[in-house]
């Protein structure tokens, strides 16, 4: 394939051709540039948190790109901090059983969708992905007031229970697409040795939409951990705020003594496992992110 | 023989018929459990919000209300709050998606150009989606703080902007709200795009080359024309999001000197001025908003959910 964006950025084309020598290191030069650049707009914003978070004292109030005396004392007191340490267990219990539970009952409603004849199957999906466009603010304030009154408010289940409708659409769609690409004739071959349909399911599709139960389930992950506004409107308390609400409300309760190296601290502790997720499971995220986009 | 034929096709027809009905209480069975979560967690309770907008809930007294029809429509439609709210989160979202648009095209096309350095490039734009929104908040808020932030010290050298307090003046505090969405999402919309880049077939550039196209025109005539659904897609999962910010808003500034959006004020009504009912009307009213333009995705998208639909 033509390097043709290059080619675009690179100087007036006729021009160009005429001095055809020069060409032939502009294009590789601006091409690794454009890399360059790239690199540095993706990275540094992530790298200057770091680099705040690692500043005490005096230090946060000059703007060195390194700091002049890095010291991992953020990290110790918010290790410390019992808020932090909840939210950080509490994130990791919400976002642990929506996953689960997203896959189980998503599996079930994508098999559905992929395999099975029944009417109106597109006025289903259509209705199934809407949801997910839905803004989180149209739910809060009757599931806020429903909670109240049910005792669901500040609770795991309270946050669990809207997430899980959250996250299904895009897990069934993800699942769906991942289905369909399994040939149908391998669970044929099962139903005729004798199989049930949940054994076919179980045995053959399963085991062979491993790649996409992984990215939905990372997809479902990442959204639980990452939601704020539900958790900041559903929950008040330790006993069930999750990490986005924590570092939030670091910022929000001292209006002018900010303490922001802890709070860079925190927040670089609860990206870090999103960020190595990225680095390891590159391929199927990105497959989870176009899946839906491609076709057109 | 014949009639062996037709008995034969009765039975085969019998049978399928027996296995659609068994194949239909199947699907029932397997969706009824997503159903029945968005039934309850979704659809009742955009209802129930309908229903909350139109009542008046006390703040003194618990559990005393009374119905109050419109009126919180009045109250939203006759508040500066709510028309800011509007102005803000539209002039966020054109600014931020066109920018998004932009930058995230050039980004597709270096990566598509780009041979060796893909697989790591790929990972490196990650990074920023990978980020939870309220850490992008934080870390653009660490950027552009007074005195901590290395935005205001080099800008300020270069004579840009100097002695402007970034979050603390209207105008800035929106510039920086943009441009914290614009880190975070530009590399998903490349993402989007690059996988549109990738289905556009080599040969329709070689023919455009041998009649003698040049880069720009191959540009112009062929990439972008074929990769107008990809962009369209990307941008209306865009404009969807840009149109509920909420966490930007609530870290960067509280919502104040300009940046105040539909889901921040709908939200800040319900939990901090406990105003149930106003909330609610606030709320249905971004939601409003919000389907409107999703109807539009709808339609863009419905081929695609069409084909998914489809038996095979």
């Amino acid at each position: 394939m033509e390097a043709h964006a290059m080619e675009r950025v690179a100087a007036e084309p006729r021009a160009a051709e005429r001095r055809a020598p020069r060409r032939k290191w502009v294009r590789p030069v601006l091409m690794w540039l454009v890399v360059v650049a790239i690199i540095i707009f993706c990275l540094f914003p992530f790298y200057w948190l770091i680099n705040v978070s690692l500043k005490t004292g005096p230090d946060l109030a000059q703007s060195d790109l390194f700091p002049p005396s890095p010291t991992l004392d953020n990290y110790d007191s918010i290790f410390k901090n019992g808020d932090f340490t909840s939210a950080l267990r509490n994130s990791v219990i919400v976002t642990t059983i929506t996953t689960a539970l997203a896959l189980i009952v998503g599996s079930f409603a994508a098999y559905a969708l992929a395999r099975l004849r029944f009417p109106h199957k597109f006025l289903l999906l259509a209705v199934i992905l809407s949801i997910s466009t839905f803004p989180a603010i149209a739910i809060a304030a009757p599931i806020f007031k429903l909670w109240t009154d049910i005792g669901f408010y500040d609770t795991y289940i309270g946050l669990i229970l809207p997430y899980l409708t959250f996250a299904l659409p895009l897990a069934i769609y993800i699942l769906t697409s991942f289905f369909k690409e399994i040939p149908k004739s391998l669970e044929e071959a099962a139903l005729v040795d004798g199989a049930t349909y949940f054994q076919a399911f179980r045995k053959v599709v399963l085991p062979l939409a491993a790649p996409g139960l992984v990215t939905a389930g990372l997809l479902t992950a990442f959204f639980v951990w990452n939601e704020f506004l539900l958790a900041q409107t559903l929950t008040s308390s330790p006993k069930a705020f999750t990490v986005p609400v924590a570092v939030a409300n670091f910022t929000g309760s001292q209006k002018f003594e900010i303490p922001l190296g802890t709070i860079s601290a925190a927040s670089v502790v609860i990206t870090i496992p999103l960020v190595a997720a990225v680095i390891i499971f590159q391929k199927r995220i990105v497959a989870g992110m176009t899946a839906g986009a491609v076709k057109g | 023989m014949e009639a062996a034929t037709a008995r034969l096709g009765r039975r085969k027809a019998r049978k399928r018929k027996s296995y659609g009905s068994e194949e239909r209480r199947l699907a029932a069975l397997l969706l009824s459990p997503a159903m029945i979560v968005i039934a309850l967690v979704a659809a009742y309770p955009i209802g129930y919000a309908v229903w909350l907008s139109l009542t008046e809930y006390s703040v003194r007294v618990p559990g005393k209300w009374r119905f109050a029809g419109f009126d919180n429509y009045t109250k939203a439609f006759g508040s500066t709050e709510f028309w800011d709210a509007v102005k803000n989160t539209f002039i966020f979202t054109g600014l931020s998606v066109t920018l998004e648009l932009v930058i995230g095209l050039g980004m597709a096309l270096a990566m598509h150009a780009a041979f060796k350095g893909r697989g790591l490039l790929r990972t490196v734009v990650l990074v920023p989606w990978a980020v939870l929104t309220v850490v992008s908040a934080i870390t653009w808020r660490t950027l552009f703080e007074p005195n901590l932030g290395l935005a205001p010290t080099v800008l300020g050298k270069l004579g840009i902007a100097e002695n402007v307090v970034w979050l603390g003046q209207s105008g800035y505090a929106m510039a920086v709200m943009v441009l914290a969405d614009v880190w975070k999402t530009a590399p998903f919309m490349a993402l989007l795009l690059l996988a549109g880049l990738q289905v556009i077939p080599d040969d329709v550039y070689d023919a455009a080359k041998v009649d003698g196209a040049t880069a720009w025109q191959r540009f112009r005539r062929i990439t972008l024309p074929l990769l107008v659904p990809a962009i369209l897609v990307a941008l209306i999962f865009r404009t969807l999001d840009a149109l509920r910010i909420f966490d930007l808003p609530f870290v960067l500034t509280g919502g104040t000197n300009g940046t105040s959006t539909l889901s921040l004020i709908a939200q800040q009504e319900l939990t901090t001025n406990n105003l149930i009912g106003y909330g609610s009307a606030l709320s249905v009213l971004t939601f409003v908003i919000v389907m409107a333009v999703s109807f539009i995705y709808i339609r863009t998208v419905g081929g695609n959910i069409r084909s998914l639909a489809e038996d095979n």
